[in-house]
């Protein structure tokens, strides 16, 4: 009796242990990220609180027309570097929104096609062969890809565009797109493969073709998770470092021309980070544009997972 | 529950944020440079330098194998951020530190570093080696590079766009180019920025409309332009006699920074590396030994 009952405490204070391990190593994680924020938001606070550094770095010289072209427009500039240094984010921005989107354009199609490919049309032998191989692309170091975009692709991009800048936003967003093809077709394929068979078959048991049932029944069931998809590789493709560090070419014109060279905010941070002046008006901006990074990957993390959210409901009503 | 829970961490990222906007963050690094007594010696600092100082280095542990000399670039800003905290026991700069990073140091350590001519680098202007052109004047080289010359027939050259290729803002390199060439101009934002020397002379050697600058010891598949100081002068190319006797236009001291007067095997690296030998060695990698009247007194 005795010896049971001690089995049975020691049994308890095990669980209780291996419980409370699991929190613990789950709160670590969130605590990194909360650290990550805060220390990121002290360093960039000097922005909105230091009257020195305001003098030169302030709200409306990230966001306003702060120099002139050669030849005389008003414009925004990224030089800070400078007898009168300039801060402006709008190139920077414009950079890191030209590239997403040339990611976005190469990488979702491929990735979508791709995975209605293996969830509907391939045999299983051919499927258990695509699906690790496409995972193995987000194994692929990003230096590497970076490399590879400035030796080869940008070399026949050139070719075939008559690029007058090799590096420009076509080349780095098409090295983003391979980047972010295996995010979005993970997701992708996940949420065609929960699409449940009953909806498949009652199509079929309609008498709907193999493509009508794609296009009207699955399709439109698995596009929250889809969508979801997209939104994560975009966020993943607004983060990115090596790549553009290598293969955008870096320079911050303010255009929307896709074929010129551009500077991304997270390649200006990781380029000027190491050897800015410390406490300068530079080194807070630089954290300002981190802060900012991350807020922007945040909210589009957020939207990502609220439609996953949706998608998980709205196929469980679906089951009933 | 999803967004609420979202939109919980979001608010307490929000909180974070709020409070520590109280505070004055005022972090500083403690100083921890202590002699260095074992056998081996770190240098660190500009990128233009890292070739000039391994090559130093290997002559140098050819003669004393049993001491180990390390290499490190990262820029002349770098070098100099490790000899204010005091990782390194010598720092290549191929810019003179400015007078704000002198007085940090000297708050820091209640001395003055000492500084060292150690040798010449000629800046050259490098074009594709099929571009026509074969020299420019420093300020045609200026209204390129600040945007206001934009095709290569304004300058004497074969029609066609041209294409700028600059270093990061973080190079010693960088900087010298602003304030002697650009006359402290801004570079156009239509200049790309690359990460290294060699990456510069990738660049040009790939675009035939490119052009970019950088030490001329690099100079290799590309072309370097002969450089008038001004429209009336004859054109030098960076080409030893010239440089050394300060004929071209577009040349700069590179200097080592110690923290303290050499000592023990420091200071043998730093004697040698003046000497005769140790500047006889930078010939044969591009770049131009100074005169010995330039150097420090230390170096007697």
């Amino acid at each position: 009796m005795w010896q049971q009952a001690t089995n049975r405490r020691r049994k308890h204070v095990l669980e209780w242990l291996t419980e409370k391990v699991i929190l613990v190593t789950a709160l670590i994680s969130i605590l990194s990220i909360l650290l990550i924020f805060y220390f990121v938001g002290r360093k960039a606070v000097p922005i909105l609180t230091n009257e020195v550094i305001q003098q030169t770095a302030n709200l409306a010289e990230f966001f306003r027309p702060n120099g002139t072209t050669p030849d005389g427009h008003t414009t925004f500039i990224w030089q800070p570097i400078s007898e009168r240094p300039k801060y402006s984010f709008i190139p920077l921005l414009l950079g890191t929104l030209k590239a997403t989107i040339v990611a976005m354009l190469v990488s979702v199609p491929l990735a979508l096609l791709a995975a209605l490919y293996t969830t509907e049309y391939a045999p299983r032998q051919v499927r258990e062969y695509i699906k690790p191989a496409i995972e193995l692309l987000a194994g692929v170091p990003s230096v590497v890809l970076g490399f590879f975009a400035l030796v080869v692709m940008a070399t026949w991009l050139q070719k075939l565009f008559q690029f007058e800048m090799r590096l420009n936003a076509v080349v780095s967003g098409c090295a983003l797109g391979l980047a972010i093809i295996p995010v979005v077709y993970t997701v992708a394929e996940d949420a065609l493969s929960a699409v449940p068979r009953a909806l498949r078959e009652a199509s079929f048991a309609l008498g709907a073709s193999r493509a009508q049932t794609l296009l009207r029944v699955i399709l439109p069931a698995a596009l929250p998770g889809i969508f979801a998809g997209i939104v994560l590789g975009f966020g993943r493709a607004v983060g990115e470092t090596m790549i553009v560090v290598m293969a955008s070419g870096n320079a911050a014109i303010t255009s929307w021309n896709p074929a010129d060279s551009i500077r991304t905010m997270s390649a200006t941070v990781a380029a000027e980070l190491a050897e800015v002046v410390y406490g300068s008006a530079h080194y807070h901006t630089l954290f300002a544009i981190g802060a900012l990074l991350f807020i922007i990957t945040f909210v589009i993390n957020s939207i990502g997972d609220w439609v996953i959210g949706r998608l998980n409901t709205r196929l469980q009503g679906a089951k009933r | 529950m999803q967004r609420a829970r979202y939109f919980a961490v979001l608010l307490i990222c929000i909180g974070l944020l709020c409070a520590c906007a109280k505070r004055v963050p005022q972090p500083r690094h403690q100083p921890n440079a202590s002699a260095k007594t074992s056998n081996s010696i770190t240098i660190k600092g500009s990128d233009t330098m890292v070739l000039l100082g391994q090559w130093w280095a290997e002559n140098y542990q050819q003669a004393h194998p049993q001491l180990i000399v390390q290499v490190n670039g990262g820029g002349s800003g770098t070098g100099i951020a490790a000899l204010l905290n005091g990782t390194t026991d010598i720092t290549q700069s191929s810019r003179p530190l400015r007078d704000s990073e002198r007085s940090e140091f000297r708050a820091k350590y209640n001395h003055e570093l000492i500084e060292l001519k150690v040798a010449l680098d000629g800046l050259g202007i490098y074009v594709h080696e099929s571009n026509p052109l074969n020299e420019l004047t420093l300020a045609q080289v200026r209204e390129i590079y600040a945007g206001r010359i934009t095709d290569w027939q304004n300058v004497g050259g074969s029609p066609g766009k041209i294409l700028l290729y600059s270093r990061e803002n973080n190079s010693g390199t960088y900087e010298f180019f602003k304030e002697h060439v650009l006359e402290k101009e801004d570079f156009t934002p239509r200049t790309q920025t690359l990460s290294g020397n060699a990456a510069v002379i990738n660049a040009v050697s790939q675009d035939i409309s490119g052009i970019g600058y950088g030490g001329v010891a690099f100079a290799k598949g590309v072309k370097t332009l002969a450089i008038k100081r001004d429209s009336q002068s004859p054109a030098i190319p960076p080409l030893f006699e010239y440089v050394t006797s300060g004929a071209y236009p577009i040349s700069r001291f590179l200097y080592w920074y110690l923290p303290n007067e050499p000592t023990g095997e420091v200071k043998k690296l730093v004697d040698w590396v003046l000497s005769q030998a140790g500047q006889n060695a930078l010939k044969e990698i591009g770049f131009f030994p100074i005169g010995q009247t330039e150097h420090v007194a230390t170096s007697n």
